[in-house]
């Protein structure tokens, strides 16, 4: 067991709140399992040597943080800055139907409602949720009444001020035929460790708009992972932007509890320099008529790695099921890594899936042509390749999120080192 | 405009150019024959600046500057256009955004005010109906199930809206029936002024009926052996090769 480890579990027993039976199992659990050994295939491409020492300086409240700002999105932000909830949520006025609690300030009445959700929907396998279960003091509740349709998106951001662990969480509830757009945004570039983790209840006939902005570079460690349990009828559209730094991992659960539930997964990740970025996604289709469509794509310049594993688990009963899985790569250099892995493990007779993995290289001839009619090496790769990037960031709902995200994705691939 | 000494250039290790000297000035237009493997393309490449074409030694001065200390990309924006035998497809990329840019980056390149879409437009398609291809061609992926004709065309059609000052045609008449020779030929003969230069490397003289050249240089063996006056490709088109020795008898052009 790492020296990491050992400390988490003798800081954990230091936490004592409403939560403390479910993070002594998250802790016992971790107990048994002990650290990922580098052969664990979870962990095969993602060495956990970074994680060496911890600091626990949580007490010093920083808040002289920018908040990163999505040009024409007013959300309601609540925001956690080195693990800690600066903003004031009695201060938010909320649209009606909606609910928002602190975990570490929950009243008495709401308990019940945060211990059903905690933990339930993210599987226990994932080391850092036990981790983050056992560690996380602030977090929030988030809840939509049924039949209730929120416009205002609810952004959930993660801000780093100086080298220190952040363990923060997020419990997300919507009511049958309820609507909610929840954004989590996480950021920062200086040394330090974060784990976020977000578990959501979709019910019936509920609609999520889900993001999931991971922008960890540079020193900035980060594991975390957002986990989706569909009820019948209930509807998930979500996309993962993402960059690496020295260690950036985000798993994803989208769990079919209910029939007919629909799923709709894209994923980005632009690595530049020596960055890493691991996405491990595990699709579990437990009911019948449900339909899942996920794509992974990703550019990997100079040093960089991507791990993408994507999971689909289609179970006996779920019959009628449609599936598709798709991860397209295109490497930049001959240093450039990517590790992919689709799987199907498939026990239903009567479904449709698909999945598919490749991985391309920068075309000279194509690139010879535009430059030969005078067009800027570095314009002529987005010209090029930045079109099956632009088609995902293209396909997003919110006008505001695609205006903002394409010129930052397009910039930083252009700045990227083609060797 | 353009000066090449005792120019050599390897492709993988080959030597294919072995020594070329050709001087163009403004206004002169100089057509390049030769038998097969000759170097006429790797001369055109080697001068746009292609990956893989490597100059060995010599010169090349465009407008009194260095040709070989400039990126591919200046070198066009500086006015040097190769129109491509083969161009190459790119789905994905439509016809429209791809010469808008090159338009624009050459426009940068002369402290000109990059062009409006509407601007643009109303240009590219007065050069669409020039070379005689339909407008919906502007639309389509870069040269994408574009016949072989239309892509010579379309080569002709970014000259025309780049205009460039010194223009390489690497067999741009191969492949095309009497009508499309006409339309690439009409298309090059608006572009001649007194400021503008042409290079044209062809393997048959035929082009030639339609392009009135000023000089034509016989290109064998990675050099220049013979230059003469337009009735040179008149001779090789009737005798063939023989002329330049043992070894190109029974060569036709």
């Amino acid at each position: 067991m790492s020296q990491w480890l050992t400390k988490v579990i003798d800081d954990a027993k230091g936490v004592d709140d409403f939560l403390a039976p479910m993070r002594q199992q998250a802790l016992s659990t971790l107990q048994d399992k002990g650290w990922p050994h580098p052969r664990t295939e979870e962990w095969r491409f993602t060495p956990l040597t970074v994680l060496k020492d911890r600091a626990t300086d949580i007490n010093t409240n920083n808040t002289d943080v920018e908040v990163p700002a999505i040009t024409g999105l007013t959300p309601i932000d609540l925001v956690f800055v080195d693990g800690v909830l600066i903003s004031n949520i009695n201060d938010i006025s909320l649209p009606s139907g909606l609910s928002i609690l602190s975990l570490s300030d929950a009243p008495d009445s709401a308990q019940a409602n945060i211990k059903a959700l905690f933990g339930h929907v993210k599987p226990a396998r994932h080391v850092f949720g036990l981790v983050n279960d056992a560690l996380c003091q602030q977090g929030v509740y988030i809840e939509v009444d049924e039949n209730c349709s929120v416009d205002t998106p609810v952004r959930i951001v993660n801000l780093v001020s100086k080298d220190c662990d952040s363990h923060t969480r997020a419990l997300v509830n919507l009511g049958n035929n309820s609507q909610l757009t929840v954004i989590e945004h996480g950021s920062a570039s200086i040394a330090s460790f974060t784990t976020a983790f977000a578990e959501y209840v979709i019910g019936k006939e509920a609609k999520l708009n889900h993001y999931r902005f991971a922008f960890f570079t540079e020193q900035a460690k980060q594991v975390g992972g957002s986990h989706f349990s569909l009820q019948d009828h209930a509807n998930l559209n979500s996309t993962l932007v993402a960059f690496g730094s020295e260690l950036s991992r985000v798993d994803v659960d989208i769990i079919h509890a209910g029939q007919h539930a629909k799923a709709k997964m894209n994923a980005i990740y632009l690595l530049a320099e020596g960055e890493l970025f691991d996405l491990h996604s595990t699709i579990e289709h437990a009911m019948p008529n449900g339909t899942t469509e996920e794509n992974a794509r990703g550019i990997i310049g100079d040093r960089a790695r991507a791990v993408f594993s994507g999971r689909i688990h289609i179970h006996r009963d779920a019959q009628k099921t449609l599936a598709e899985l798709n991860n397209r790569n295109l490497l930049l250099s001959r240093r450039a890594i990517v590790n992919t892995k689709p799987e199907l493990e498939i026990y239903a007779d009567d479904v449709q899936c698909a999945h598919g993995a490749t991985v391309a290289e920068i075309e000279e001839k194509a690139l010879y042509y535009l430059l030969s009619r005078g067009i800027k090496r570095s314009k002529a790769l987005v010209m090029l390749n930045f079109g099956f990037i632009q088609e995902l960031v293209n396909a997003i709902d919110d006008e505001h999120i695609r205006e903002w995200l394409l010129p930052m994705l397009s910039e930083r691939f252009a700045s990227m080192e083609v060797k | 405009m353009l000066n090449i000494k005792n120019l050599h250039a390897s492709v993988e290790e080959k030597d294919i150019l072995k020594g070329l000297n050709l001087e163009v000035k403004p206004g002169e237009v100089h057509a390049i024959m030769g038998p097969n493997g000759a170097g006429k393309s790797t001369l055109g490449y080697v001068l746009s600046g292609r990956d893989g074409y490597e100059v060995e030694g010599g010169e090349v001065l465009f407008n009194e500057q260095d040709l070989f200390e400039m990126e591919i990309e200046e070198r066009a924006s500086k006015g040097l256009f190769l129109a491509f035998q083969y161009p190459v497809e790119i789905p994905g990329v439509s016809n429209m955004e791809f010469m808008k840019e090159s338009v624009n980056a050459t426009r940068e390149q002369r402290g000109e005010e990059p062009l409006s879409a509407t601007e643009f437009l109303k240009k590219a398609k007065e050069a669409c109906k020039q070379v005689q291809l339909p407008l919906d061609f502007l639309k389509r992926g870069v040269n994408e199930g574009f016949s072989g004709g239309e892509k010579k065309r379309n080569e002709i059609m970014q000259m025309i809206l780049l205009q460039p000052s010194l223009c390489i045609l690497d067999e741009s008449d191969s492949g095309l029936d009497v009508d499309a020779l006409q339309v690439v030929a009409n298309g090059v003969n608006s572009q001649r002024d007194s400021g503008r230069s042409f290079i044209i490397i062809t393997h048959y003289q035929r082009l030639l009926d339609y392009i009135k050249p000023d000089f034509v240089h016989i290109l064998a063996d990675g050099k220049i052996v013979k230059s003469g006056d337009a009735s040179l490709a008149l001779k090789v088109e009737k005798e063939g090769y023989a002329f330049l020795g043992k070894e190109f008898e029974g060569v036709s052009a």
